[in-house]
């Protein structure tokens, strides 16, 4: 079991503190939720942690290893991957070619194995073989030869979730996974991450429905103003009146 | 005849820089002003190799490309992390720099004089002194390149600067080093380049700086961006349009002097139009810059 942790992040943007001395540890597996009024700091944090955004100060570990100055490629073959509060996607793409994009080390992707081809076609009918696994569990393989710009809003927070799940990546990080979906995709996709947490992934995602949060979350990190306020099992943290009205406003 | 098949020579020519160039701009999306210094790397290598050391052309032709691809190496060194106008800027700089470079290490290249009475390329024994034989060769090269660029766009790479070409953060994401991959498209599309430069300076016998200015760029961008930027067929279209038009000029009889200014107008006017009505060019779905 390897934890994700930071210790004394700090960030500021111009005269604005987005995240301040944070020291955090999220033990693999389980589900975080990171909850918090707009301008909490609660992506800045995310994008810290997979190397998108680099802290001013602080460090950021992956087990022992130490993160902090590493690329967002690195990171994420270390095994940890996002989806963007933006829908991310390579839009002009089939949908399968989207999933298959997102398996790690790919022999085809070399230069001289994609020009001789390799051991390619055998690798690529087993990345087409589990990307169509994986479509079929997120009842997307009527869409497979779809453009990703074809699926619907939640269908493409769907597949963005399926490159997730092809990456293999042990932690994952979602942002604001269920926002602007319906009811009956947001519980699909609410169950699908209790089955990837009992998986033995870990889970960490950026919510403002708390509905959503109390359902799947072990636990709860509230951040405001840059600062985390309160963290512990849903139950302890949401009922308390300050964090109602941090989070409220 | 001749006439025809010169045409036909630059046409193969042109459509090795194209296809090349689109692997760039098409697939990976990152518009390059330095491919002219590319080709003027592969011609000036053949070209000093044939008139000083007098090694085969199949020699002289690989060591360009190694050159060529050595030079890629290093601009991709020096711009690859800068994003969008940065990066054109960048790869402007990088042309006049290399180009500078030709034009003034007198010793190697005569600079402004240019090399002259270079010999005819020898394949398997055969001297090429021939249009229709070079006309041969360049259409094996253009196979060749455009061959290279579909097997790599059609493969797990391509797939990788597809992404890169689209939203590069969800490429990094995903675990793709972005700049590792851009950088292996710039060198193969360096070298690929430089095969076209060594063909030009085998078969004019005389190459100066003037074929290698950063027009040359353009005119290579403006054939991918036209014909259809990472497209199939597009660069293809692209070339050979773009090489025909100013024949069409001569052959409507205007004096060589308005056709030459002509042709610079009815390219930019063609870019304009194209970049207006249909960005993704004739035979293109991608549509550049959008």
């Amino acid at each position: 079991m390897r934890t994700l942790s930071c210790k004394q992040l700090r960030k500021c943007f111009g005269g604005i503190r987005a995240v301040a001395d944070i020291e955090l540890e999220f033990p693999e597996p389980g589900i975080t939720a990171i909850i918090g009024p707009n301008g909490a700091g609660k992506t800045t944090l995310v994008n810290i942690l997979t190397g998108f955004v680099r802290a001013d100060a602080g460090h950021c570990y992956l087990g022992k290893r130490e993160t902090t100055q590493l690329a967002p490629h690195r990171i994420a073959q270390l095994g940890v991957t996002r989806s963007f509060q933006e829908l991310r996607l390579v839009q002009q793409a089939s949908v399968i070619d989207n999933v298959m994009l997102a398996r790690p080390r790919q022999l085809g992707e070399r230069l001289w194995r994609a020009l001789f081809r390799v051991g390619v076609a055998v690798e690529e009918t087993s990345s087409r073989r589990e990307a169509i696994g994986i479509l079929h569990a997120l009842d997307l393989d009527d869409k497979t030869h779809a453009l990703a710009s074809e699926l619907s809003y939640g269908q493409q927070k769907l597949l963005s979730l399926a490159l997730c799940l092809a990456t293999e990546a042990r932690i994952i990080f979602l942002d604001e996974p269920v926002s602007g979906v319906h009811p009956e995709l947001t519980a699909r996709i609410l169950s699908l991450l209790r089955g990837l947490a009992e998986n033995g992934k870990l889970i960490i995602f950026v919510e403002h429905d708390l509905a959503a949060v109390r359902e799947i979350a072990d636990r709860v990190i509230v951040m405001d103003e840059g600062q985390v306020i309160a963290d512990g099992a849903p139950a302890d943290v949401l009922h308390r009146p300050e964090i109602l009205e941090a989070y409220v406003g | 005849m001749d006439y025809l098949i010169h045409i036909a020579v630059f046409c193969c020519i042109y459509t090795v820089l194209a296809e090349s160039l689109d692997l760039l701009v098409g697939h990976a999306g990152i518009l390059s002003l330095v491919h002219a210094a590319f080709y003027a790397t592969g011609a000036y290598t053949c070209a000093i190799i044939a008139v000083h050391l007098q090694w085969p052309f199949p020699v002289a032709l690989l060591l360009g490309c190694a050159s060529s691809g050595v030079v890629a190496f290093g601009v991709a060194a020096l711009s690859i992390r800068l994003r969008g106008d940065l990066f054109v800027i960048a790869t402007f700089a990088c042309h006049v720099v290399i180009l500078g470079v030709v034009a003034n290490w007198i010793g190697l290249t005569r600079g402004p004089l240019g090399i002259f009475d270079i010999p005819h390329a020898v394949v398997l024994g055969c001297s090429l002194d021939t249009g229709w034989q070079y006309a041969l060769m360049a259409l094996t090269m253009a196979l060749l390149a455009w061959a290279v660029v579909q097997l790599l766009v059609s493969s797990p790479f391509g797939r990788v600067l597809h992404a890169v070409r689209e939203d590069d953060v969800l490429a990094m994401a995903l675990g793709k080093n972005v700049f590792y991959f851009k950088s292996l498209a710039f060198i193969v599309a360096g070298v690929l380049a430089a095969g076209a430069g060594g063909i030009y300076a085998h078969y004019m016998r005389f190459i100066d700086p003037t074929s290698f200015t950063v027009m040359e760029s353009i005119l290579i961008a403006s054939m991918v961006i036209i014909g259809g930027a990472g497209s199939r067929w597009g660069p293809v279209v692209g070339a050979v349009l773009l090489i025909c038009l100013p024949e069409v000029l001569r052959v409507l009889g205007l004096p060589g002097s308005v056709a030459a200014h002509l042709r610079q107008i009815i390219y930019g006017v063609l870019l304009v139009v194209m970049m207006r009505l249909r960005p993704q060019g004739l035979v293109g779905h991608f549509a550049f810059g959008r």
